[in-house]
Formats: structure tokens, sequence, C-alpha cells
């Protein structure tokens, strides 16, 4: 029996569940020929801004157990370089482009979105809200449910496209800020970004990072993801999510798939074997032929007895 | 780049290093001095991330065709569990990546400066600058010589060897900065490579500044993904005509520089450069090797 890949996320199609994250990818010029493409579901960007970004100052890594603590600080190219060299080069390999989105105002945020309207190839828009506000003394567009709402609402209107919301998986406003944001039109959530942290290095009495404070990724995340995919598609049945935060493995696509998640984003995993994609394809059809069933939405949100666990 | 499975040839104990002879025909055939490869930790521990290594040596013809040899000092998780590692196991690795040195068309006489971890790669660059009939004077430095890699091969390797160690154990006391103007100017030194810890980068940097000669060097900086996918190990490189700088990922667009136009006093410094710079004050170098 063979077993139908393809998702559909309220309208919007992915070829498998299967996609990369941001920020994995490089510039789409990079890792084309050890990755087999023909698995991907798609590829969201770097997160692109309006004008060309320096990123953060270096050291931007540090391995901790488990987990990967890093801040490139939404280093990119900006969005007309991007539209003219990344993207036709991403589109080239014939999976939908996911476009991430950011600014550190609102107006950067639908500069780049309505640049990337009829942009080839591109399906849909992830709006990057942990990244800082700069009219909000640096908190982050996620930390309020109606300022989220406003970003969403705006790329959605300028666009024209499917909007994801990509949201933090932690904090007491996350099921309050997701359901604000898809009120206010976002298509889908992208859930978890890196989980704030920080690294010392005693040696040098310093911070690890340049910019002190990282995001954690890697499998040590995976279980703050889990949760937030659970909470959030339990509050809002019906809204698309996408789960990211440390798969590198089919069974931990399907643990994702079970909670609710739509699709599953590959990220500090493609750092680490980017033909991880391909391996998560054949575990999850895998798994779907040992349950007797025939597509990736067949497991979707269908843990047992979820409804019993309290909420938080 | 290629990404193999490469069964581990031998293995070697050499002070403080470590050395692996892998079969990487792939691999070895492409490789060029500078370069480098990773390697893929093992699965289930909690370190994961591919460590990098500068290509010691690569093998095209003879008895040894084929295979490839890098080596380390075990410093953490990842190396320690690699210098467990014994002849005839499977490591996943991906090579050659980065940027090569460039060799000088008409200029003959090249110093190489390595220090530490920096040497491996470095005598590559002696052996192929070499084969294209160069003179290589090497100039090598350790705080011991149990630091030093190598030091037989690299007398065979070049005109003149000269070692300083910091604490006198071989070669005379000091560190390769003490010595380099002194074996640069013996040796009629015209093009300089370096390779090792950042701060002797710099110095090095000033040296050939100050002379006027031109150089490259081999960073060494803490990669993610080694394939130019993460953006973590960026450099501050002024362009060529000095308008504006860019963050250049060590592993893509490096690990080789022209250290004239590395903005040392950006690099790896904490004040966050969160904004565009405005288009001044960055060093405009034309000479080679651009």
């Amino acid at each position: 029996m063979s077993v139908d890949l393809s998702v559909d996320l309220a309208g919007v199609r992915f070829p498998t569940p299967v996609l990369v994250a941001s920020g994995c990818f490089g510039t789409g010029a990079e890792a084309a020929e050890l990755v087999d493409v023909s698995t991907l579901g798609g590829i969201v960007t770097r997160t692109i801004t309006p004008l060309p970004e320096k990123g953060a100052p270096t050291p931007r890594l540090a391995e901790t157990p488990s987990g990967m603590l890093s801040a490139v600080g939404l280093q990119n190219p900006g969005v007309e370089a991007f539209l003219g060299e990344d993207l036709p080069r991403l589109a080239s390999f014939g999976v939908p482009i996911v476009v991430s989105v950011g600014g550190r105002t609102l107006d950067e945020f639908l500069a780049v979105a309505s640049a990337c309207a009829r942009a080839p190839g591109v399906v849909a828009l992830e709006a990057y809200l942990p990244s800082p506000d700069d009219e909000r003394s640096g908190r982050s567009f996620s930390s309020r449910p109606d300022v989220a709402a406003d970003v969403v609402a705006s790329v959605a209107r300028v666009s024209g496209l499917p909007v994801f919301a990509k949201l933090p998986g932690v904090g007491s406003e996350l099921v309050e800020t997701a359901s604000a944001c898809a009120r206010a039109g976002a298509h889908g959530i992208t859930l978890i970004d890196g989980v704030p942290g920080m690294s010392v290095d005693a040696e040098r009495l310093a911070s690890a990072l340049g910019p002190v404070v990282g995001g954690l990724t890697g499998p040590a995340i995976r279980p703050i993801a889990l949760r937030a995919v659970f909470e959030v598609t339990r509050a809002l049945p019906g809204v698309p999510v996408m789960g990211v935060g440390g798969v590198r493995t089919g069974t931990d696509a399907v643990e994702l798939l079970l909670a609710g998640a739509g699709a599953v984003q590959i990220g500090t995993a493609m750092l680490v074997d980017p033909s991880t994609p391909a391996s998560v394809v054949d575990g999850i059809a895998g798994y779907l032929e040992s349950k007797g069933l025939r597509s990736a939405a067949d497991i979707q949100g269908r843990l047992r007895s979820s409804a019993a666990v309290p909420r938080s | 780049m290629k990404r193999v499975r490469a069964e581990i040839l031998s293995t070697r104990r050499l002070g403080t290093f470590r050395t692996l002879t892998i079969v990487a025909p792939e691999i070895a055939e492409l490789a060029n001095p500078g370069q480098f490869v990773t390697i893929a930790m093992p699965e289930g521990r909690e370190f994961f991330l591919r460590r990098h290594f500068p290509i010691h040596q690569a093998s095209r013809r003879g008895g040894w065709a084929g295979t490839l040899e890098f080596a380390f000092e075990p410093a953490g998780l990842g190396t320690e569990w690699l210098s467990a590692a014994e002849a005839h196991e499977f490591l996943d690795v991906i090579g050659p990546l980065g940027k090569g040195f460039d060799y000088p068309r008409s200029l003959t006489n090249c110093l190489l400066v390595a220090e530490g971890r920096g040497a491996p790669g470095i005598y590559f660059l002696a052996q192929e600058l070499r084969a294209q009939g160069k003179r290589v004077d090497l100039l090598v430095g350790a705080e011991t010589q149990e630091r030093i890699f190598k030091p037989i091969e690299a007398k065979r390797l070049s005109q003149t060897l000269s070692v300083r160690t910091e604490d006198g154990t071989m070669g005379e006391r000091g560190t390769v900065l003490d010595a380099i103007a002194e074996v640069a100017e013996q040796s009629g030194s015209e093009v300089v490579y370096a390779a090792g810890p950042r701060t002797m980068l710099r110095d090095v940097a000033a040296f050939c500044a100050e002379r006027n000669l031109p150089a490259q060097i081999a960073v060494d900086e803490r990669m993610a993904c080694g394939i130019g996918l993460c953006f973590t190990c960026v450099v501050p490189v002024a362009r060529r005509d000095g308008s504006r700088y860019d963050n250049l990922r060590a592993c893509w667009e490096g690990p080789v520089f022209n250290p004239g136009r590395v903005l040392w006093d950006r690099w790896g410094q904490g004040a966050p450069t969160m904004t565009p710079t405005p288009p001044e004050g960055f060093p405009a170098v034309r000479t080679w090797p651009g």
C-alpha cells in the first residue's frame, strides 16, 4: 500500500509534510548537492528584512547538551537582493517556498511582505514575530497578542499570501497570541522559535555568544515544541500548525504530527545532516504503513486521551 | 563538496596531536590547501554538531592514493570521541569545504607561519607550493614541544624551518611573532601565509601591512554546519574598494582571507553591530590576492 505524504494546510499544499526551517538552507546555493529536494515539502527561507542586515557580532555559536545555542541576528542581503539572487535559485528546486519575513518595525514587515507579493515560487509567508520591536524598546512583536495580530493582519493584507505566524514556544501568552494571530487572519502558526538561552565561557569570564543571549535549538527543545504545538492546536482546532524544534527522525516528526502539527520543519538537523528530510519522510511513510494508514493527515492530532490533560 | 562514508586507514598520536588517515578518494581528488572536512558525531550523544578540521594531506598518486589526512588536538567532547576512533571504523565525512589558498604567480619566496593547530593545514600548503617551484620557509610556534606538529616533516617541506616555543623546549624560546621579522628578512620573503589563533593572525596581519607584504590567512572559527547554511562562522571583511564590509562565512567565502581586509577591531567584539554600517573607514586593499 502506498501512502499519500502530501499535506494541505488549509489550502496551502506541500508535497510532503517535511519543510526546511528558516535559517537552515543558506542562500540556496550551498547544499543543493547534499539534499534530495524531491523529498522536501518546502523551504522556509532565512528571515528577510527590507535592507541588508549585518547580523549579530561573533561568536554566534555554542554547542550545549543536545542543543545548539546560536545568534545570527537575521543576517541577510535585504529583500531586493533576496528576490534577485536567492529566490530564483530556491524556486528552481521546484518545491514550495515560504519566505520568512522580518523587521524591526511594522513598516519593515510590510516592505518585505509587499515586495514578495507576486514573487514566483512563493506559496506563503512566515512572519518572524519573536524579533524585537524598535517601537516598543526592543520587546518582541510576539510578546503582545494585539501587536502580533497587527503585524499578521497587515502582512496578509499587503501580500495577499497565506501567512504563518512564527511564535516562541514559551511564555504564558502563547495560546492567546496564537489565537489573536489566527483571528487577525493568520493562515497558520509556526511553533516554535529557538528558546532564549545563554552559555558562559568561564575561562574568559564572558558570555559564549557575542550578543550574550541566543536561541536554543536542536533535540534539547523538542519537548518544548511538542507541548506548544499540542496546546495551540487543542485551543485552536482548524488552524494549521507547522511544528519545528529538534526534529531529526521520522519518529520525532510523527510525534509532532500526533500532537497536532500539520507539517514539520527541520532546522538544526539540516546543519548536521543535510539528508535529514529524506530520512524523516521515509520514517513518516514507514510509520503510516505500519499503522495501516493512508495519509499523513490521518495522524494529525490523533493523540489518545488528550482531552484528559489538564489545561495549564 | 562530497559526502562520503570513509574508512579510517590509520590513526597516530603525535605529541598532543592525533592524526587520522581516511580513505576518501572523492574528497582527496578535489582537496586544496586551506580547505577542510567536517566529521559527523555519533548518534545518541549530547554533542552532535559536526566537527571541522583543516586537510593536512590529500594523496592523489602513489601507494597512498585516495587517502586524506587531518589532525587535531583533543579539546572537548567531539574531539575526545574522535581521538578514540580506530582503524577500520567508518566516519561520515563532508569535504573538501571552503575556499583554499591562492598561489602567487610571479613571486617565489613564501613564508608560511603556523601556530598550534594551524600547522597541519599549513604543511599541506608548503607541499603544494614546493611542487609549484616556490621557495618555502616555515616558521612554526607553540607553547611547548608537544604541540609542535610533525617537526621532521616541517623540515623536509621547507628551505628553512624556524621553531619557537614559549617554554623553550624546542627551537628558540619565544613566539612566531618574535621571529617573523628576522625570518622574513633572511629568507627574502615576498608572500606570507599564516594559520593559527586569532591573536597571532592579527599580529601577522599587522606585520605584513607594515612591510607591504601580500598575505593570506586561514581562520579557525566555530562553525555549526561548515557548508554555508547557518551563518554562524562569519568574519567581517572589507570590500576590495573599502566602500563597506560584509560578514563573510569562514566556511564558504573563507576560511582563507586577505588579512589586510579583515576588520580586526570589529571581529568578535561584544559591541552590537545590528545597524547597517556607514560606508567609511574601511581599508581598501588592492594588492594581491585581492
